[in-house]
């Protein structure tokens, strides 16, 4: 009627289209504030800070760059740092982060906005997570259509593990790696989808951006070529495939050898062995170049069969598949003789650790200390993926109906990174894009199913005379009412959105007929009952989504680490050690003084206190690292012994055992003695263990009680309760009453959570007695003198 | 400073002072009176000068002496005349102070010389008041010590005053810290009442006159110094000064030698560490607000805030607490509303602010304040109470052009007795307050007008490529389908009449409206029909609508199909009313087409969102 009404044709739906489009960009929007919001909870609860370990390092490394501009950035030296040896910063770091932020920075700067590098880097995260919830919009969109895209990104606007990683404060590579996995993601997907060879350039830039901001970037280099490798296999070769495909691996692979850290890796580490094709367990992997070298003669031969006769084909089949043979054998045994001429066989340890999870603790202890790279529990998942792990097998099955490019590259993505979620907890990062990608559309299509069937049933009830008035209002009536009913949670909208929008998915070249669709539809439709109460449950289950997000971005995932506080009956408490004695350091020794500590604290220690280290996060030469590791767990003469010859002047233990921090020192001790007896095999870790088991009481060894980490954990400890109650081992400590001969305090924290100590200058037998002699005198000197003045 | 240099440093002085000739014997100081207070790091010296004019000439000049080694840590010196006994005459004016060539004058003695306000003349008295604060004078002895052991200070001074005239009668009395007193230099008329040391009266002492004293004493002070002090003032007219201050400060008592253990300083009931202090009390203006105290590596969780409708105290304790020779870095910043700071005299504002830092009884080597003026300030001058030196900066912050004057004001050895208020004068029209704002809505502005020009502007390069005509076609491509949409729209508007007038039909049982309503509807569809057919044949022209013409052929076809279902339905209708059939039986016969109609029509809608969605 409207129509016949309104003096234009076609007026209404071109409104309702421009208005749905608004409200996708309104929605977007939200989303993005959403993302941004969500990740403030550190700095109102807390401050805005940098966090934990490494994103001190590469807030340093911002500054640097801030400070004295790009070429001094990559050529930069840090001496400062692995003390004697240093650190090429310019050619050992992903540069993306640095980068990204540094620009920000600058741009802000020569607008006059005078912003510090600090808050730029704090800041940084929750807005590359606002632009990761748009691009995985795009993606979705790219495989679902708009409602399922608006669903994913509000999704993953909120997603834990992500949260994890990006809340304000937290400046690390992954902070803007995954906006830029996602983006590339799409950018693939949408070459596939048009065929355009501008998509497939901005495809590369994209997945340079990548490699330049984090070592992930092999995942998108063993993904893509997987998926060809699939879409080739199960005959979905297209033009487009190869548009997708090619200029990325030339223009990508050109591109990232342009980044210093990766350089030629690009091409010759197995890391970027593509897909597995796998014979069960030995692995022969294909290199991203096969693919590359696969699509190509698979081109090749789509070519000649439009070209040649059935007959002639046949022939060249023959011809170019002997001398294809021939030419990949060669290229095989060229690389793998590479690959087998370097050390570890060309597989890096973190890689190793991947195919094989027990790899790691086996053989690289200094990879199996470090706790991200353990593989999960089932908690976590349910931690970090929460209900999206229920609904992302239904979003699969979505994939599946119709299966296009687009979506079995999505569900080749969740297969894959579900496999590396469980080989490492720290790449549940990269599972949590697919995850939200997948649940989004499984989402809407839930809605769009549930909606629909509620519509036409609606519509059937009503068959009476003036059925056709109700089904024009029955298309509006349940969106309207439902979505009334709830804009008050964004999600919700999203969520309606998408019952709307989501009805036609078959965005790409369809060669899928809507019949087909139709015919699903109709067997598709639900009971009244049932399509309203699931409905209910399924925002229901976005509630609780909403909630433990909320929840675990304020109480989980948004404590700085480095300030610690606990509530108690008399307020809130805070623990600043950390920050307490790095500005002890930064203030009050010389600033060419050298500070040992276990690694964990060396970013920190250069960033905060400024003061040279001997190792650090990087952990890229463990030999001196088990160095330090054998002076920690040798005794005190041997110790300074060691540390004298590393121009140690001061020693940073972190003790919990007052107030109960339990990752301290002691607590990372068998790390200590594991990689120093890895390089060192004077050091036994059994020497340290009473029967197999790691205790710090009377019972624990002499090795143990004697060893420079408990002398300099516990040293006076006993005198402040008369006991010496570790309150983190909950026992009392073994040895209690001991002084040091080669060490001596001078600082301790407020509440000992770090303890400083000096080497004591070098003794000479004979002058030292003189000394001692001497000194007594002349105390005894100055004591007369000062209760008698000399000036009298 | 080494015992013996000491000694010797005043051996030299006591003998040149015997030496040398006095120069100002006109006057005669008929009553000195010296209060020394060294309660705190800074020794404050009060002086009370009765001056009288024995000789036969008025003068006007007025010399004040000191010890050279006193004379080089003079941070601030005040000369007042008073009148009358009684202390509430005294006037407020100071009397200008500079520092006197010597003269003639050993080395060892800094001469300043004070213009009188009016010249005095033969048989005149006056009376002075002077006070002087003095920086590095207590000296720490012994100069290093243990955590454990107290802090002991040193106070060098002379028990007659010093001065090129001579002196009547005069005393001097020390104000000691509540605390332990090692020794002090005792001559015959020397008492020590609780913490107070007297010295003194004299009778009739020669010009120059000088015997050392040396007192040694605990110290409980705060040996808070800053070694460098950068303040920022910035003024905003939308209401607001913004004050943030860096502070270098470092412990100038005697070095901490040996361990520090935290387990004796937190120790109870017998905390060993009393030379370190923890705190440092600020008190800022009053309605200060969003105060903030951090340093380069965030915020410092420990301080406390005490505000009243006087004065607002912050007490501020840094990340650890400060030992002999430790030094720490903080920031602390607040904001005060610009009502109270900010006056207007004479076509002028003026910004009346205090110079020094609020921190208590904080020494500050070199003080640098920073008056960053609003963009466009002009006319830009400075009064002090006292001497700085003075230069001019521009400063770029939030969205500048031409920058923020900024005047930087610097002066060392400043003590709390600076802590004066400073006058900055400047011109500044409030219309330049706009200029910002406008910049950035200009700004918003120009982007919204760029994006428009270019989704509207057609910005391809060459006008015959493949691509371009593709593009066109396909806009063609879009408008033919918007108008079968609009036509199939019409359509189905009038299968609505269509079912409307067999509503009313069973309302009115009017069978002749229907039949004429039904011609109507029959013409109307076939022109929309005829219509149709030009599109379609268009629109399968077209090889880039290739996968969209079968789509729109379907619906067409639909539509067809759904006219007729609907024709069926109205003649069942119609012709059961004309049967004078019943309603049920009527409903029971159009049922099946019912169903297929509601189908079919969903159908055509699914198909028109499809090709909405295109």
């Amino acid at each position: 009627m409207a129509a016949l009404e309104s003096p234009l044709p076609g007026t209404p739906t071109a409104m309702r289209n421009a208005f749905g489009n608004v409200l996708s960009v309104l929605i977007l929007v939200l989303i993005g504030v959403l993302a941004f919001s969500i990740r403030l909870f550190s700095v109102i609860k807390y401050e805005s800070v940098i966090h934990e370990f490494d994103p001190y390092f590469n807030y340093r490394v911002t500054q640097f760059l801030s400070k004295n501009g790009i070429y001094e950035f990559w050529n930069w030296f840090d001496d400062r740092t692995w003390y004697p040896l240093g650190r090429v910063i310019g050619g050992t770091v992903y540069p993306g982060l640095t980068l990204t932020a540094g620009t920000i920075w600058w741009g802000l700067n020569s607008l006059n906005i005078p912003l510090s590098v600090e808050t730029v880097c704090v800041f940084t995260a929750p807005v590359f997570s606002a632009f990761a919830s748009w691009a995985t919009y795009l993606l979705t969109k790219e495989v679902k259509g708009s409602g399922a895209g608006l669903a994913a990104a509000a999704l993953l606007a909120m997603v834990p593990s992500y949260i994890s990683r990006s809340v304000a404060g937290s400046y690390d590579n992954e902070a803007v790696a995954i906006f830029a996995l996602i983006f590339t993601f799409y950018l693939y997907i949408k070459t596939l989808n048009t065929g355009s060879l501008f998509y497939a350039t901005l495809n590369a830039l994209a997945y340079f951006y990548m490699v330049c901001s984090w070592g992930g970037y092999t995942f998108i280099i063993n993904l893509i070529p997987m998926h060809v490798l699939l879409c080739i296999v199960t005959g979905r070769y297209s033009p487009r495939l190869y548009i997708a495909y090619a200029p990325l691996v030339v223009l990508g692979t050109l591109l990232a050898a342009l980044v210093p850290v990766v350089g030629f890796n690009a091409v010759l580490t197995s890391e970027h062995f593509a897909s597995f094709l796998v014979s069960f367990f030995s692995i022969i992997s294909q290199l991203f170049c096969y693919v590359f070298i696969i699509i190509h003669v698979v081109a090749l031969v789509y070519y000649i069969k439009g070209i040649l006769s059935p007959k002639m084909f046949k022939v060249a089949v023959t011809l170019v598949v002997s001398i294809g043979m021939v030419v990949c054998f060669i290229v095989v045994a060229i690389l793998v003789a590479l690959v087998a001429s370097s050390p570890t066989g060309g597989w890096s340890g973190r890689s190793l650790s991947l195919l094989d999870p027990t790899y790691a603790s086996k053989y690289i202890p200094i990879i199996a200390s470090v706790s991200e790279h353990q593989p999960p529990t089932w908690p976590s998942y349910f931690m970090d993926i929460n209900v999206l792990a229920f609904l992302v097998p239904a979003g699969i099955i979505a994939c599946f109906s119709p299966l296009s490019d687009a979506s079995s590259f999505v569900v080749l993505y969740i297969v894959m990174s579900v496999y590396f979620s469980g080989v490492m907890v720290r790449l549940m990062l990269v599972l949590a894009p697919a995850a939200c990608i997948m649940s989004g559309i499984a989402l809407s299509q839930a809605f769009d199913v549930f909606t629909g069937s509620i519509k036409y049933q609606l519509g059937a009830s009503s068959n009476s005379t003036d059925d056709a008035e109700d089904n024009t209002s029955t298309n509006n009536a349940p969106k309207d009412d439902v979505s009334a009913g709830k804009t008050d949670k964004g999600e919700e909208i999203v969520k309606e959105r998408s019952s709307k929008k989501g009805k036609k998915k078959e965005r790409e070249p369809a060669d899928k007929p809507s019949v087909k669709a139709k015919i699903k539809k109709k067997a598709l439709v639900l009971p009244l009952e049932a399509s309203i109460v699931a409905l209910l449950l399924l925002i229901m289950l976005g509630a609780f989504y909403v909630i433990h997000c909320v929840w675990a971005a304020a109480e989980a995932y948004s404590a700085p680490s480095i300030v610690l506080t606990s509530q108690s009956r008399d307020g809130l408490h805070v623990f600043d050690d950390f920050r307490e004695s790095y500005a002890w350091l930064s203030h009050n020794t010389d600033v060419d003084d050298k500070v040992a500590s276990w690694w964990d604290y060396g970013y920190q220690t250069t960033a905060m206190a400024n003061r040279t280290v001997i190792v650090d996060n990087n952990t890229w030469n463990n030999t001196h690292i088990a160095t330090v590791g054998t002076a920690m767990s040798s005794p005190e003469k041997a110790a300074w012994e060691i540390f004298n010859s590393l121009d140690v002047k001061y020693v940073l233990v972190v003790f919990g055992g007052l107030i109960g921090y339990p990752s301290d020192d002691i607590n990372k001790f068998l790390w200590m003695v594991r990689i120093g007896g890895g390089v060192f095999p004077h050091i036994k870790e059994a020497d340290y263990l009473r029967d197999g088991q790691y205790r710090i009481d009377s019972e624990a060894t002499p090795t143990m009680l004697n060893s420079l980490m408990y002398k300099l954990s516990y040293y006076r400890f006993v005198e402040t309760d008369g006991k010496g109650y570790d309150r983190v081992r909950r026992t009392e400590i073994g040895k209690k009453h001991f002084k040091l001969t080669h060490f001596e305090e001078v600082f301790t924290s407020h509440h000992w959570m770090v303890r400083l100590y000096k080497l004591k200058p070098p003794r000479n037998r004979i002058r030292g007695k003189a000394k001692k002699l001497k000194s007594k005198t002349s105390s005894g000197l100055s004591s007369k003198s000062a209760k008698k003045n000399p000036w009298v | 400073m080494k015992q013996s240099s000491v000694v010797d440093l005043l051996l030299l002085l006591l003998a040149i002072a015997l030496l040398a000739t006095p120069a100002f014997s006109d006057l005669v100081l008929s009553k000195v009176e010296r209060r020394i207070d060294v309660t705190s790091q800074i020794a404050r010296v009060t002086k009370t000068l009765k001056v009288v004019n024995s000789g036969s000439e008025s003068v006007s000049e007025f010399a004040l002496t000191f010890p050279k080694f006193l004379g080089n840590n003079l941070a601030y010196l005040s000369v007042a005349p008073s009148e009358g006994k009684g202390k509430s005459k005294r006037t407020l004016v100071n009397l200008s102070v500079r520092e006197a060539d010597q003269k003639g004058l050993p080395d060892s003695i800094s001469v300043y010389s004070v213009a009188l306000p009016k010249p005095l003349s033969k048989g005149d008295t006056l009376t002075l008041e002077v006070v002087a604060a003095f920086t590095n004078v207590l000296q720490p002895f012994p100069e290093k010590i243990t955590q454990g052991e107290i802090h002991l200070v040193m106070l060098q001074e002379s028990a007659q005053y010093l001065s090129p005239y001579a002196v009547e009668s005069q005393s001097l009395s020390i104000k000691l810290p509540n605390a332990r007193i090692e020794s002090y230099t005792k001559f015959e008329n020397t008492k020590l009442q609780g913490s107070e040391l007297k010295y003194g009266p004299y009778k009739n002492l020669q010009s120059y006159s000088y015997s050392p004293i040396v007192v040694h004493f605990e110290s409980k002070a705060a040996f808070a110094v800053a070694e460098k002090l950068v303040r920022e003032i910035e003024v905003s007219h939308w209401g607001n000064v913004q004050v943030t201050e860096n502070y270098n400060v470092v412990h100038r008592g005697a070095q901490l030698k040996g361990e520090f253990s935290r387990l004796d300083f937190q120790a109870r009931p017998n905390p060993r560490g009393a030379s370190a202090f923890r705190h440092l009390l600020a008190r800022l203006p009053p309605r200060a607000h969003s105060i903030y105290y951090r340093d380069d590596i965030g915020n410092i969780s420990t301080s406390e805030m005490k505000s009243d409708s006087k004065k607002t105290e912050l007490l501020i304790e840094p990340r650890f607490p400060l030992f002999g020779g430790w030094k720490t870095f903080f920031t602390i910043g607040y904001g005060l509303p610009l009502t109270d700071f900010l006056f207007a005299s004479e076509g002028k504002r003026f910004l009346n602010i205090s110079f020094g830092s609020p921190i208590l009884d904080l020494v500050t080597e070199k003080l640098i304040v920073q008056v960053v003026l609003p963009e466009g300030s002009k006319d830009i001058s400075v009064t002090t109470p006292f001497a700085v030196k003075q230069s001019q900066e521009i400063k770029y912050s939030h969205l500048d052009i031409a920058g923020r004057p900024v005047v930087v004001l610097e002066k060392n050895n400043v003590v709390p007795d600076h802590n004066q208020h400073i006058q900055v004068y400047y011109k500044f029209s409030n219309i330049n307050l706009l200029s910002e704002p406008l910049m950035l809505i200009s700004g918003f502005f120009i982007l919204f007008i760029t994006c428009i020009i270019y989704t509207r502007a057609d910005i391809s390069i060459s006008k015959s490529s493949p691509s371009y005509l593709a593009k066109l076609q396909w806009d063609e491509v879009l408008a033919t389908l918007q108008e079968v949409q609009s036509i199939v729209q019409k359509c189905l508007a009038t299968h609505d009449k269509l079912e409307a007038s067999l509503r009313d039909l069973s309302r009115t049982g009017d069978i002749q409206t229907c039949k004429a309503a039904r011609k109507s509807t029959d013409s109307l569809l076939k022109d929309l029909s005829k219509e149709l057919k030009p599109l379609l044949g268009f629109l399968q022209s077209f090889p880039s609508a290739s996968h969209i013409s079968p789509k729109v052929e379907e619906l067409v076809v639909k539509e067809k199909e759904l006219q007729e279902k609907l024709m069926a339905k109205h003649t069942t209708v119609v012709e059961g009313y004309e049967k004078k059939s019943s309603g049920r039986d009527i409903e029971n016969r159009i049922a099946s087409q019912q169903q297929k109609i509601i189908a079919l029509r969903q159908e055509i809608e699914d198909l028109l969102e499809f090709i909405d969605e295109i």
